[in-house]
């Protein structure tokens, strides 16, 4: 039968946003194909699986062994190349966060199938799956087709708008033993950041400063934002490279390709580069005090100011409306 | 030890990209072609690795047409010793072909370590470091943001960011993949020196036509199109506290994304 199997993804013990959004996307794309949506977990103690029954999917896998309560490629790979030789479905999905991008193309290797990766829409034509996706950082996009039996395919999170299209279904549960096989690899220690905040790749709303920060304790103001608006704060490069902001905060061509609804940009100037990593959000809202700047070419919304005194007021104004 | 770099050539991160007439791919006429950023990182930690590890030798390994021999020279003028050109012979290539024909011109070199980028900047794809690994039964560990090597010199220790600001660290015996994340280090400039002695170090060429055995690509790519272009939206106008006042109301009543 032509199903679909998605990889579920979960964290603290709950299904994450990002799968019911890829569950919504999957039973759409399974009845086309005539078969159905089901789920695969992989770990222990998640409370919630059989919800995704409510987005559309019809069973929900969950395979535990000792070595599979921490992301492990060897062990993922594994387990998930069993569970599809089992189930023979014609479609895996996965999503494009550091575990997809991590265990897919090996598993998509070991079947011996194609792979399209982070993918901002999933369609079925002439019985087969085609990923949309963009290149070159966003300046082109293009349609992936499969010549390969099973396709596989990792979609970029907030691509598809989660619905719940059967209210209170559950889907059937089946528990699964798995072997893990040899773990090559060895997490030694795992550091988790003190604040639980979305990661930027799965945000909802960025608040996003640049160069005009001028220093590491001004994000602060970002940080505040953020909090009232329930953001993440991310950065350019330019801050990235004079220490105002971490790494992993960076977004743009080098660093994170990012998706939200919203994106609030702080004097950040607009470059080619910036704009690879946040060309899709939904929405853009720049802050800028130079009337001139590129950013405004694509924002939404433009506000020509010195951003140290806007965005407080931002903050405030947004706590009036949310709170009040 | 020895260590390979696959290293990709890719359009400049400048460039303007244009759609060929039958959608079947982009113009590549003016294209200025670099070493994909990622890559970079992955030159930079071999030969770091090098110089700890004496004596060692990194290999530069690009597959393409002629043009990415140059990519290869930059990494022999960074520091690396010798370059493998695995000519394209103008195959089609997906991701999978692709890791299939490197993993086939590595797998009999007894690599100790091998340094990718985590992903290159053209295709986007972050598929074919992991490819490789699998096709060389060998573990991998992406977006490496620090790497160390251990005593031994047969392991190392890997930390990594996995979103939301978690880390992780791993030790992993040799051989196995390692993919570059920024962060990793910061690439040294081909030295005058280094760029001279570049032109003197042995590059090898191969053909993908001897290596890629009966294997065809999984996917293809169609329907090349520009994205839609993002229309310049309002500029608000008044004093600042009526600039955040607008500005919070259009959010919440026009975009309704708060
Ligand atoms: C290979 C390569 C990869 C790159 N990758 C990335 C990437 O991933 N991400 C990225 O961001 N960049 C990247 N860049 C760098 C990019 O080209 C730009 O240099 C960078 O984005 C600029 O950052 P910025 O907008 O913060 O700084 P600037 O361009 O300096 O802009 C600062 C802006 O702040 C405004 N401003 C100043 N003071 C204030 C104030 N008080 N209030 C309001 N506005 C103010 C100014 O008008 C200006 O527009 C890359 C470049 C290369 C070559
Ligand atoms: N044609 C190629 N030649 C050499 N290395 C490559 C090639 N394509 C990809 N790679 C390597 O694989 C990494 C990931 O590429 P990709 O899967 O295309 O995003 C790159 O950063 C390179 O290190």
């Amino acid at each position: 039968m032509a199903n679909i199997l998605v990889i579920g993804e979960h964290a603290e013990g709950k299904v994450k946003k990002v799968t019911f959004e890829l569950v919504t996307k999957a039973s759409e794309l399974a009845a086309k194909l005539g078969g159905q949506a089901e789920v695969v977990f992989i770990g222990s103690g998640i409370s919630n699986t059989a919800e995704v029954g409510q987005y559309g999917a019809k069973k929900a896998y969950v395979l535990n062994n000792a070595n599979l309560e921490k992301y492990n490629t060897d062990a993922y790979t594994k387990v998930l190349f069993d569970l599809v030789n089992e189930l023979k479905p014609q479609v895996v999905l996965g999503t494009a966060s550091p575990v997809g991008k991590d265990v897919l193309p090996r598993l998509a290797a070991r079947l011996d199938s194609g792979l399209a990766s982070d993918c901002t829409n999933l369609d079925i034509q002439d019985g087969k799956l085609v990923a949309t996706r963009p290149v070159y950082s966003g300046k082109a996009i293009i349609d992936v087709k499969f010549e390969s039996a099973l396709q596989v395919a990792s979609a970029r999170p907030n691509s598809f708008v989660p619905s719940v299209v059967a209210a209170g279904a559950a889907a059937e549960v089946v528990n699964k033993d798995m072997d893990a096989g040899t773990l090559r690899a060895v997490l030694k220690e795992l550091v988790k950041a003190q604040s639980q905040k979305a990661d930027l790749t799965e945000a909802g709303i960025i608040v996003s400063g640049g160069r005009a920060m001028k220093a590491a304790e001004n994000f602060k103001i970002l940080a505040e934002l953020a909090d009232v608006i329930g953001a993440t704060v991310g950065a350019s490069r330019a801050a990235v490279d004079s220490g105002y902001a971490t790494h992993d905060m960076q977004v743009g061509q080098t660093g994170k390709v990012v998706n939200p609804n919203l994106y609030i940009a702080c004097g950040i100037s607009g470059a080619i580069q910036h704009l690879a990593g946040m060309r899709t959000s939904k929405v853009i809202v720049a802050i800028n005090k130079d009337p001139e700047a590129p950013i405004f070419t694509k924002a939404d919304y433009g506000i020509v100011g010195d951003l140290f005194q806007i965005v407080p007021l931002l903050t405030q104004e947004f706590k009036k409306a949310l709170q009040g | 030890m020895k260590i390979a770099v696959l290293l990709k050539q890719v359009p400049d991160t400048e460039t303007k990209i244009r759609v060929k007439g039958d959608a079947s791919g982009i113009e590549s006429d003016g294209i200025k072609y670099i070493i994909s950023p990622y890559d970079e990182f992955a030159i930079e930690e071999a030969i770091k690795t090098k110089e700890k590890s004496a004596p060692s030798e990194v290999i530069a390994v690009s597959l393409g047409p002629v043009r990415v021999v140059d990519a290869i020279r930059t990494a022999l003028a960074m520091g690396a010793d010798k370059g493998i050109h695995i000519d394209d012979c103008g195959l089609a290539m997906d991701s999978f072909v692709t890791a299939k024909v490197l993993a086939n011109a590595l797998k009999n070199e007894n690599f100790d370590l091998i340094f990718t980028g985590k992903q290159a900047i053209d295709d986007d794809a972050s598929q074919v470091s992991q490819m490789v690994a699998e096709f060389l039964n060998v573990p991998q560990l992406m977006l490496a943001e620090k790497f160390e090597l251990g005593a031994d010199k047969k392991s190392a220790t890997i930390e990594r960011s996995v979103g939301g600001g978690t880390k992780e660290v791993y030790t992993v015996e040799f051989p196995a993949v390692i993919g570059a994340e920024k962060g990793l280090n910061t690439p040294r400039y081909a030295s005058l020196p280094g760029i001279m002695k570049a032109k003197t170090k042995p590059v090898t060429t191969l053909k993908a036509s001897d290596l890629v055995g009966e294997t065809k690509p999984k996917t293809t790519n169609v329907n090349f199109r520009l994205p839609p272009e993002r229309a310049a939206g309002k500029v608000l106008q008044g004093e600042p506290e009526q600039l955040a006042q607008q500005l919070v109301k259009l959010l919440r009543e026009e975009a309704k994304v708060i």
